[in-house]
């Protein structure tokens, strides 16, 4: 117990504790693990996909990262930097952190500063085409005054200092190995990208490509103790029904990774009796965006979709507001989702300190919905079910992307916007076409050729100031950006962008918290631009004989395996 | 007869020549991105830069051209490189896949084991089921046996694979227990108990394509057969007293063989190219899992790469069938 | 056509005959009365029971308690899990995968005997369009289906209306992609007739080339034509059901065979007969199509005929 709490430190809080003790590295034998979307690459810098970052958090580390309640814990530092212990500058444009003493690379070598610094170079190389450059935004040097300190200056103040170096989507690569890789060498060094050296509980021992990781204890991990087992499989490839069910029917795997299935297949997958499902929820919300620009095809191409011309139908806020009270958002979520979702109103979920008080939209209102319809304007004049107006009729496309739990929320809200007088087309499109962004093709999210579309979104990390940034008038996709822009929805308020400016330059903690509830009401309950569904949780399957697991939705869901341990 | 064959050989480099440019354009051309892959939390200045350090946005024919030379030059070379230790490919840029930054050559090594044995045995059975199933259902048309026959065919190849994979999956994996509903590819074979393993989760996937296979040439092969046993050669033959078994195998099944070998060669690059939804459902992660994860991707160099390979496979197969006539129907000319 | 027999004798006509050795054939007359029960069903059915497929109760707490339900008689195919009725939507998906299946089966069929025919009968065309077959066949198939969409969807939708123009899509889309194998069936079958006797002799008399393939040709072939059809109807009926996950196909809301088993897969083990209708239903059609098509071949085969 007390190796455990010297390396832990503050995060040593799960309830592991008396098998832990009495334990010896490998003793374990062999844990098996399952995803369904299978691993490409063990390099997180070369890859954001989830399941990359995760299997690369077995073998190579950040400097923190955070626990299961989204704080910040030590990993390779001794300590997490401070205002109040000098690790953070007054002025907020530096970090101080310290490594732990005696620090080990798999193959024997000493961690040393230099490794730290590399890593910031090796992501922030113009060439390199680095897949976490965002976390080291506003970073204009690593200094290494001595092996075992590294400082981190800032451009200008940082509230949130704790980006570069934190998490798993940034952690430390070993300079000696990676040296010869960085910039445009970085995608030809595949032996380096799939068996990177590190520090964490587990090495690489094979890995064949989009199928299958094979690894085994690193013999130099910082605790003598852990990993308790010997060797992993992370195995991939399939969906995550089948995912689900090698945990809990037939036992085949220990651990299934993201198995977001029905609540009824839930149900019948417990009954299985080999394991249990874990939820946790982070930031991650299915929502429905409003255009607020015209989509109509008959508009030139260029100009659809576009701010020059405004939503006929949608512009109107009581529309979108009666269009979000019809929704049952409870049913949705009974439906679709179950134990491992929540409805909500709100686009920033959580943390708990930026969760605005936001209820409003939980209870379905047919009646009222239907009574600020008439007050728009809008009604049912020829009496053929769908309202209308100066000879227009309400009709609406709603896309999205091919799923089987969005389809089926396709047809119950399509169903309610029947009931309320609303016509509405569906259309759902294949996920690599919405989410491709390829400018060519007119199905993507961020075209937005539809009135209103349904996809999920979150936030990296605990600070939600880059997600609400998104909805800023100057983020607005269109043909002259190559409509990469964030702002879907093509909201724009110069009221939302002042604040947006102002939470920028707020340092206060609290202060922060509040500009950031506004901020998430003046989208939501306000303007009804966005209407958020559902907080989606994390899902995720472990054997009954599998113990020590701690789901994590603020980092890698693998965050902790070196404490995993055999159910006997 | 040579010449034919080398006619064809010399054509077929022009014709896949062609096929590859059109496949490259219809797969640039295609709507979707590699940006597809990388979650929304990635800022669009960041998403762009991937994509550059990809080489996505280079010029069309520079890219095609690229993918030409590493397909001819740099990979044979790195392949005879590899073979015998030199190192004249050193430097040279392989083809390397948007998705994993692997070279795609290695990938396809990696996968052609877990393919060839699951898919090539299941063509393998699925030809040897049908061949004795498509005479016997023919020479006793209307049979109970034949009737059945039918029936099981029919059924086997209306109802997809994902309905049977997952059927197989439920009733052999989970409900009974007897064999594993994921496919290990690390599994070597070394003596007689890694063996059955390994013939246990072949089972499935295996049961599940054979039937498919066997529906289909089992068909072929019954309709060609009743064709041909109301011809007079055969009455002929019988005429003459011959046996039974020689006038069915010897005369009748030659001259059914023309459209049987048809499917037949058709299937086999099929084989390479895996079973996409069979490969999925019990994770074998084959070919077929690799394509069809590389177009979802919009992982270039893999598509193309891959497609080509089994332009080639088609080509070749096409010819070696049309071979087969000339030896089957010694009356079929092509010169 | 059915009570013929007490009409005093009259010329027997070639199509007479082969309706009368078809009459004879009992499998291929369950097949036709399956294949007819099955039109009528999705045909007049919705006629019948005019609940709407796509219906889902607007009330939460009904359309809760009315998800998943077993067969009833409010519901003799019980109801799914959004509550809508499973009768309905078999009988919506029906038209849809019927017709789908039979007309892409067509235009793939015949575009796969046009192509077969000439390259197999015409030495100076095989080459090319053997080439082209080639080409086709190595096409990655799901961006090709990616590119007609983004192509020709809006186009043929705002030209002929969004039902019109997604169905000519889907079968188009379907038919374009898999004409390959019967080609290549049929040129084989017809490099190996255009040798035999009785086309030689039908040439040595001087037989315009149109009427040999017509006469001598076609009528020889029809048996792998037959088989490549009735497989193919299986593999469109199936294919569709893809296509609508590509967003090239009916609105994700729209029920059709080939949606309802795969959607069906999922509840495999708590309402097994979501997936066994629609597989019962696509599996009888295709079967009864088989025996039909073989009833056909034996009847328009003189030797056979009148055996």
């Amino acid at each position: 117990m007390k190796l455990k709490t010297a390396l832990l430190g503050a995060a040593a809080a799960f309830g592991l504790a008396p098998v832990a003790a009495q334990a010896e590295r490998g003793a374990d034998g062999e844990v098996k693990v399952l995803y369904y979307q299978a691993v490409s690459i063990v390099n997180p810098y070369l890859s954001s996909g989830t399941k990359d970052v995760e299997a690369a958090s077995l073998v190579i580390e950040p400097l923190a990262g955070f626990d299961q309640d989204g704080v910040l814990f030590p990993r390779l530092a001794t300590e997490i930097p401070t205002v109040d212990n000098g690790g953070v500058s007054a002025d907020l444009t530096s970090i101080t952190w310290k490594l732990k003493e005696g620090l080990l690379w798999s193959d024997g070598t000493p961690v040393t500063s230099e490794d730290v610094k590399f890593s910031w170079e090796y992501c922030t190389h113009p060439e390199g085409g680095c897949a976490q450059a965002a976390r080291y935004e506003g970073v204009v040097a690593v200094e290494t005054p001595d092996p075992l300190t590294v400082v981190v200056r800032f451009d200008a103040p940082k509230p949130n200092p704790y980006q570069a170096f934190v998490g798993s989507t940034s952690p430390i690569l070993q300079k000696a190995q990676f040296a010869a890789c960085v910039g445009a060498a970085a995608s030809t060094c595949t032996a380096q990208n799939n068996a990177p050296i590190g520090t964490g509980p587990f090495r690489v021992v094979d890995f064949k490509v989009n199928d299958v990781v094979q690894m085994e204890a690193n013999p130099n991990y910082r605790d003598p103790a852990k990993p308790r087992f010997a060797t992993l499989t992370l195995k991939g490839g399939g969906d995550a029904a089948a995912a689900a069910r090698a945990v809990m029917e037939t036992g085949e795997f220990d651990y299934a990774w993201n198995t977001q299935i029905n609540p009824e297949l839930q149900a019948q997958m417990k009954a299985g009796g080999k394991g249990e499902f874990v939820t946790g929820f982070g930031t991650l919300v299915e929502r429905i965006e409003m255009n607020m620009t015209d989509p109509s095809p008959g508009l030139p191409e260029g100009e659809r979709s576009t701010v020059k011309h405004p939503h006929p139908i949608l512009s109107d806020e009581r529309v979108r507001r009666a269009l979000s009270m019809a929704i049952d958002r409870n049913v949705l979520n009974e439906i679709g989702y179950g134990q491992a979702g929540r409805p909500t109103c709100n686009l920033v979920p959580s943390p708990a300190a930026f969760a605005s008080d936001n209820t409003g939209c939980l209870t379905q209102d047919m009646a009222g919905a239907k009574a600020l319809m008439a007050e728009a304007g809008w009604t049912d004049t020829n009496g053929d079910g769908i309202l209308d107006k100066d000879g227009k009729k309400l009709s609406i496309l709603y896309q999205t992307s091919v799923n089987a739990v969005r389809q089926d929320f396709q047809a119950l809200v399509k169903g309610w916007w029947n009931e309320l007088g609303v016509e509405v087309e569906l259309k759902a499109i294949d996920a690599s076409v919405f989410f491709g962004g390829d400018p060519g093709s007119p199905d993507t999210f961020q075209k937005f050729y539809a009135d209103v579309e349904m996809y999920a979104n979150n936030f990296d990390g605990t600070d939600p100031e880059p997600y609400l940034s998104q909805y800023l008038c100057d983020k607005i996709p269109g043909p002259d950006n190559q409509w990469q822009g964030e702002n879907i929805n093509r909201f724009c308020d110069p009221a939302y962008d002042a604040m947006v400016a102002e939470l920028a330059r707020t340092q206060d903690f609290q202060a922060r918290t509040e500009l950031a509830k506004k901020l998430n009401d003046m989208l939501t309950k306000d303007s009804m631009v966005v209407v958020p569904l559902i907080d989606r949780g994390r899902l995720s399957a472990r054997s009954n004989t599998l113990g020590g697991v701690v789901l994590n939705t603020w980092d890698s869901e693998l965050w902790n395996a070196a404490d995993w341990y055999r159910v006997k | 007869m040579l010449t034919f064959v080398l006619r064809r050989l010399l054509l077929s480099i022009p014709t896949l020549l062609f096929i590859s440019l059109v496949i490259f354009l219809l797969v640039d051309f295609a709507p979707g991105s590699p940006a597809s892959e990388i979650p929304l939390t990635v800022p669009p200045e960041v998403r762009a830069k991937i994509l550059e350090s990809m080489g996505v946005n280079a010029p069309l024919h520079e890219r095609y051209l690229l993918w030409l030379k590493q397909f001819f030059w740099v990979e044979p070379l790195h392949a005879f490189d590899a073979t015998f230790g030199t190192s004249y490919s050193e430097g040279m840029q392989r083809i390397i896949s948007y998705q994993s930054r692997a070279p795609v050559f290695d990938i396809i090594a990696q996968r052609i084991p877990q393919t060839l044995t699951v898919v090539g045995s299941a063509y393998l059975i699925g030809v040897a089921i049908a061949l004795p199933i498509g005479i016997y259902s023919a020479y006793r048309q209307y049979s109970w046996f034949d009737q059945l026959g039918t029936f099981v065919a029919m059924v086997g190849f209306s109802v997809p694979t994902f309905f049977t994979g997952v059927l197989l999956i439920l009733i052999f994996a989970v409900g009974l227990g007897w064999f594993p509903s994921i496919y290990d590819t690390t599994l070597k074979v070394t003596d007689w108990d890694s063996f059955v393993q390994q013939a246990r989760q072949m089972t499935m996937p295996v049961m599940v394509l054979a039937l498919y296979n066997a529906a289909q040439i089992s068909r072929y092969m019954r309709s060609s057969m009743l064709d041909n046993l109301g011809q007079d050669y055969v009455r002929t033959a019988r005429a003459k007293g011959m046996n039974e078994r020689v006038v069915l195998l010897k005369h009748v099944l030659r001259n059914s063989l023309i459209p049987v070998v048809t499917v037949i060669a058709l299937g086999i690059p099929t084989i390479f190219g895996g079973a996409i939804i069979t490969e999925q459902v019990f994770k074998v992660n084959g070919l077929g899992a690799a394509l069809i994860g590389a177009i979802h991707a919009n992982d270039l160099p893999m598509v193309q790469t891959l497609t080509f390979i089994f332009a080639v496979l088609i080509v070749m197969f096409n010819l070696v069938a049309d071979i087969l006539y000339g030896i089957l129907d010694p009356r079929i000319r092509y010169d | 056509m059915t009570d013929a027999p007490d009409t005093l004798e009259r010329p027997r006509s070639q199509w007479r005959d082969v309706w009368l050795q078809f009459r004879s054939h009992k499998g291929a007359m369950a097949g036709l009365a399956v294949f007819v029960t099955l039109i009528l069903f999705v045909t007049l059915g919705p006629l019948i029971w005019r609940i709407d497929p796509t219906y889902i109760d607007p009330d939460p707490v009904r359309m809760i308690r009315g998800r998943n339900q077993p067969p009833s008689w409010a519901h003799p195919l019980g109801t799914d899990q959004l509550g809508r009725d499973m009768l309905a939507r078999m009988m919506a998906g029906g038209q849809v995968s019927i017709a789908v299946g039979l007309v892409a089966m067509s235009i793939s069929v015949l575009l796969g005997t046009l192509v077969g025919v000439l390259a197999g009968y015409f030495r100076k065309l095989d080459n090319p369009l053997m080439r082209l077959t080639d080409l086709f066949l190595a096409l990655p198939l799901l961006p090709l289906l990616l590119v007609m969409v983004m192509l020709f969807r809006d186009a043929l939708a705002r030209a002929l209306g969004p039902e019109t123009g997604t169905f000519l899509m889907i079968v188009t889309a379907i038919g374009v992609t898999s004409w390959m194998q019967a080609a290549r069936i049929v040129r084989g079958e017809v490099l190996a007739l255009k040798e035999r006797e009785f086309v030689l002799a039908a040439r040595s008399i001087g037989t315009p080339s149109r009427r040999i393939i017509l006469r001598h040709i076609l009528p020889n072939v029809m048996s792998p034509i037959m088989v490549a059809a009735t497989l193919g109807i299986a593999s469109a009926i199936i294919t569709e059901s893809a296509l609508s996950f590509l967003g090239l196909g009916f609105p994700p809301d729209f029920p059709t065979w080939g949606r309802l088993l795969f959607d069906g897969v999922d509840y495999l083990q708590q309402y097994p007969e979501r997936v066994i209708w629609p597989g019962l239903a696509i599996s009888l059609t295709v079967l009864s199509v088989n025996y039909i098509g073989d009833g056909l071949r034996d009847a328009l085969d003189p030797r056979i005929r009148g055996r």
